[in-house]
């Protein structure tokens, strides 16, 4: 008999000592490497008023759909040197993650793909580390006047590259995925 | 003068004689448990080289003793040999009590008899000879030697075991009588459990097993160490195994000391590594695993007491297929168009991202003491510590570091005292205390998956086993459990406002954070638990076991809290805090048939749950990504049912087939639709020959045949591809075709010598390399499964 109280004391002590427990309030997470938002800002290379496309996506993969602006028309038959950005604005400030897609430029790629009766064509003006193109700076060429063209822009990680620029050919994981109505006056 | 000291000598021995001898002992042999008398033990007093026998009283009696020391031997069949050494002084009464439940001896010659856990449950017994086949796979495969269990996987290392189509959260696994507790809910957790630890393994389907809880809907498995002899002993073995797909290798040792006092000690260690396996067509690259686990036992076991500390170490670092990571629903299409798998590297060891890395401990101490004529107690103390770690494909500086970062620590206290002083009636009566705290580390830099939170369980139960004749046993349990979970959990504002939560629950938030609340959930839930059998034995051939089960399991913290999205299925999952237990009715019967050269057995069960909770879809969500489904938590009425034959036929001495056969049905009753994830009906059939003077060569052929799935759920949907601007089907269920696989497995044993043998074996797996995809392997959609695979495998026993 003495055995078992001795034995149950020790259980009962190893219980006790280990179930005290911190109660602490957790943390918040500052959810570090998510793209909240896109902004692919359209410059004539002539000059004049830049053209802005935007998704912005506050609640991430909340239930909330994202936000998608285009802040005008394009000009016909006009160039526009593009600059794609991608931002986490969920940090104070907004945290560039473009920067580390264009550090990590083989392992990224941003595919661009355009429907409509514009004739709008897009060119890579950049290049990643492997002579491949990364798609953060492009060239776009606005086609005739037209309405309801659409833009699709998607940032692929770890795409096959080289590839023919399509996406449905580029596999990786897609982690930023965008579509913009335009029109073209 | 010599011939005087002789006379002197022999009057003083005679007057020794006449004073100091002449006592009686008077003896009684009693049973331990009930105090019966025990009739016919022969009593040998071992220095007076004499025998005699108990009567029908159980006494016994012995004249003529003289003062000394007096050693019976006592023994009776069936019974412990006791050795007691008695100091006559004078005429002396003693009662002894013999030990006759067959089951506690230790006697190397019981171990052929299978020895199961449970009385009226369907319950199998996986044996040592057939768990070293698995000795370099997992606890999954292994389980699968039994009809009616299958498995979910997540490619070929995770291998959850599936019982009657249930799994996860549904199936509890005892570890040398500790519950898991390693975050069990997640269907790519698997269990963290070294096979080689275990000696046998006892399948048992449904919840008839009421002392090791009353949540497993789906089964119990139980894993049994090495039993300990108490002689004196000291054995071991050491496997070693390579195979030619993933180019893996295995070494697994044990080492057992026994002595005649009680004590022994154990220690078992495996180490196991592979690289990228490889299907028919391709590598399947990042399919690594790397897994090392040691455990260590020592105690004294006795019959009257004893107890136990053992310690057990499991680290797996696992990868996952690399093309299975994918962003949105487009990769999905592309991935389930494309036929095979986006990225194909050449063969490696090297495990990267995406993989888990999880380490359990296990520490536990046990005591029992019996009592005359009364019972068994036995007290348990356990510790778990379950670290998971899970890496995915990430960009920058948080390449390296975990997306997910969860530590479980579990501690468990338990009593139960076994009450078996009449031979027919056993009962069990127990009571158990747990406390979890489970802790999730923020700094992933990903929103938690599932929250910080601590649970309390309580439980009691009382289980009894009649044996009403030779032919009937009976057995009946009741049991109660009370949980408690209490969880500090962030919430989106936007997912809150969108669950409706902030009508429902706005009194647990604590905290408003702007775009994040800080709430705290407190659960807690009250379930009942029963369970009620017959075991029949209609004659010497044939014999059925009825069951009835009654089992409640609360919500699993996935259940309860999962918020986010998921990236091997491209879907946000959702859970959902209103759920509430699920109650399972399940009756079950099996009928078995034996005779010298044929056997079969014959399971069928009905389970019907209420309140059933499963992932199903809901609706489409846009975000940044793209678009995405949304599967939530619901709850809805299921019944499940079917049936698991195996039979075998000896045709001669050396030529035996064997075959196990199982089909299972799902029902959503209320939506009317078939279950997602059950295991299509499928077919094995073995031609094994056998010559044991051939060094007890054995060969192999075995046929595995799974049927496609037609009963499924139709949860495909549309979505939009915007590149080229078109809406596409995705096909998520349809079940992958009919497939149809062969094996072969050979062995040899060469004995060394007396106590020494080598047994070598070699296996081929998928010998026609055949293509194929599992339904229940949650890759399917990625990659085909594993193709040919060579393996040679030596043991030696010494």
């Amino acid at each position: 008999m003495k055995t078992i109280k001795h034995i149950l004391i020790l259980f009962l002590t190893l219980g006790l000592i280990t179930s005290c427990s911190d109660d602490d309030t957790p943390t918040s997470v500052n959810e570090e490497e998510v793209i909240t938002t896109l902004t692919l800002t359209l410059t004539p290379s002539g000059g004049g008023t830049a053209v802005e496309f935007k998704s912005q996506d506050l609640d991430g993969d909340g239930p909330n759909a994202p936000v998608v602006t285009v802040s005008g028309a394009l000009m016909a038959n006009t160039q526009y040197s593009g600059v794609a950005k991608f931002e986490n604005e969920l940090e104070d400030p907004a945290e560039d993650i473009t920067l580390e897609v264009i550090e990590e430029d083989v392992e990224h790629q941003v595919f661009y793909g355009l429907t409509g009766t514009s004739g709008s064509t897009i060119t890579y003006n950049d290049q990643d580390a492997d002579g491949n193109p990364l798609g953060v700076s492009i060239v776009l060429d606005a086609g005739t006047v037209s309405v309801g063209n659409t833009l699709t822009v998607v940032l692929k990680h770890e795409p096959t590259k080289p590839n023919d620029g399509t996406i449905a050919n580029a596999d990786g994981e897609t982690d930023v995925e965008a579509t913009f109505t335009f029109d073209i006056n | 003068m010599r011939l005087r000291a002789f006379y002197m000598f022999l009057t003083l021995f005679n007057l020794t004689l006449a004073q100091e001898c002449g006592y009686t002992f008077l003896g009684e042999v009693k049973d331990f448990h009930d105090n019966t008398p025990i009739v016919g033990a022969t009593i040998f007093m071992q220095n007076l080289n004499k025998y005699t026998t108990t009567d029908v009283d159980g006494k016994f009696k012995i004249e003529n003793l003289c003062k000394g020391e007096l050693t019976l031997v006592i023994s009776h069949i069936g019974c412990e040999t006791k050795t007691i050494v008695f100091d006559i002084t004078g005429d002396l009464f003693k009662s002894i009590a013999l030990e006759h439940h067959i089951e506690e001896l230790d006697e190397v010659s019981l171990k052929a008899k299978e020895k199961k856990t449970t009385a009226t449950a369907q319950e199998t017994v996986i044996k040592e000879d057939i768990l070293r086949q698995y000795s370099s796979f997992s606890l999954g495969d292994a389980l699968k030697e039994v009809p009616g269990v299958s498995s979910i996987n997540t490619g070929n290392a995770i291998v959850k075991p599936m019982i009657n189509g249930l799994h996860s959260s549904r199936l509890l696994i005892l570890n040398n009588n500790v519950r898991l507790q390693d975050q069990e809910w997640g269907i790519e957790h698997a269990p963290n459990i070294d096979i080689n630890s275990a000696n046998n393994i006892s399948v048992i389907k449904g919840s008839g097993a009421l002392a090791f809880g009353g949540d497993a809907v789906g089964g119990v498995i139980v894993l049994n160490p090495t039993r300990v002899f108490r002689i004196d002993t000291l054995y071991g073995k050491t496997i070693v195994s390579g195979q030619t797909n993933g180019r893996g290798y295995s070494i697994s040792s044990s080492l057992h000391k026994g002595f005649s006092s009680g004590w022994y000690a154990n220690v078992q260690g495996t180490l196991k590594q592979n690289g990228d396996f490889r299907a028919p067509d391709y590598y399947l690259t990042n399919t690594g695993l790397k897994s090392n686990s040691f455990s260590v036992s020592g105690g004294r076991k006795n019959f009257e007491s004893g107890f136990e500390v053992f310690y057990s170490y499991v680290d797996n670092e696992i990868g996952i297929l690399r093309s299975s990571h994918i962003g949105n629903v487009n990769d999905l299409v592309n991935a389930i168009n494309s036929q095979q798998p986006a990225v194909i590297e050449d063969f490696s060891y090297d495990i990267n991202a995406p993989r888990q890395d999880v380490t359990h401990h296990l520490v536990k101490a046990s005591y029992y003491k019996r009592f005359k004529n009364f019972g068994k107690l036995s007290l348990q103390y356990d510790y778990q510590n379950n670290h998971r770690l899970e890496f995915d494909i990430r960009v920058g500086d948080d390449r390296n570091k975990a997306a997910l970062d969860l530590n479980l620590q579990t501690h468990t206290l338990m009593a139960d005292l076994n009450l078996d002083a009449s031979a027919d009636r056993k009962i069990n009566i127990g009571v158990l205390g747990r406390y979890q705290d489970n802790f999730a580390n923020p700094d992933t830099g990903v929103r938690r998956l599932i929250p910080d939170y601590e649970k309390f369980d309580f439980g009691t139960y009382v289980t009894m086993e009649w044996n009403l004749n030779d032919n009937t046993t009976l057995d009946a349990g009741l049991r109660y459990d009370y949980n408690k979970i209490d969880a500090k959990k962030f919430y989106r504002t936007s997912r809150w406002e969108e669950r409706g939560y902030d009508v429902d629950f706005s009194d647990i938030i604590i905290e408003d954070l702007g775009t994040q609340l800080l709430t705290n959930p407190i659960f807690t839930y009250h379930n009942i638990s029963a369970s009620a059998g017959i075991n029949y034995q209609i004659n010497d051939k044939s014999s059925i076991i009825g069951n009835y089960a009654l089992s409640s399991r609360p919500p699993n913290p996935s259940e309860l809290f999962s918020d986010g999205l998921h990236h091997s299925a491209a879907r946000i999952e959702l859970g959902d805090l209103r759920l509430d237990q699920e109650i399972s009715n399940r009756i079950a019967a099996t009928y078995s048939y034996s005779q010298s050269n044929f056997n079969v057995l014959v399971d069928v069960f009905y389970n019907h749950i209420n309140d059933f909770m499963y992932l199903r879809p809901t609706g489409i969500e846009q975000t940044i990504r793209g678009a995405f489904p949304v599967w939530e938590y619901q709850q809805t009425n299921a019944a499940l049912y079917g049936i698991d034959i195996s039979s075998n036929f000896r045709f001669t001495d050396h030529l035996e087939w064997q075959h196990t056969s199982s089909y299972t049905k799902g029902n959503d009753i209320s939506e009317g639709i078939d279950l997602i994830d059950i295991p299509a009906f499928n077919t094995n059939n073995t031609i094994t020959f056998k010559k044991t003077e051939w060094k007890n060569f054995k060969a192999s052929l075995k046929s595995e045949w799974v049927f496609e799935q037609t009963e499924y759920p139709d949860f495909n949907f549309e979505t939009f591809i915007a590149s080229s601007q078109e809406n596409v089907l995705v096909d998520i269920s349809t079940p992958p075709d009919a497939f149809h696989l062969l094996h072969f497995y050979s062995e040899v044993t060469l004995p060394l010598n007396n106590n020494n043998n080598l047994n070598i074996a070699l296996s081929v797996n998928n010998i026609f390399d055949t293509s194929y995809r599992a339904y229940l392997n949650r890759l399917r959609y990625f990659a085909d499964d594993l193709g040919r695979n060579i393996m040679l495998q030596i043991q030696l026993n010494y």
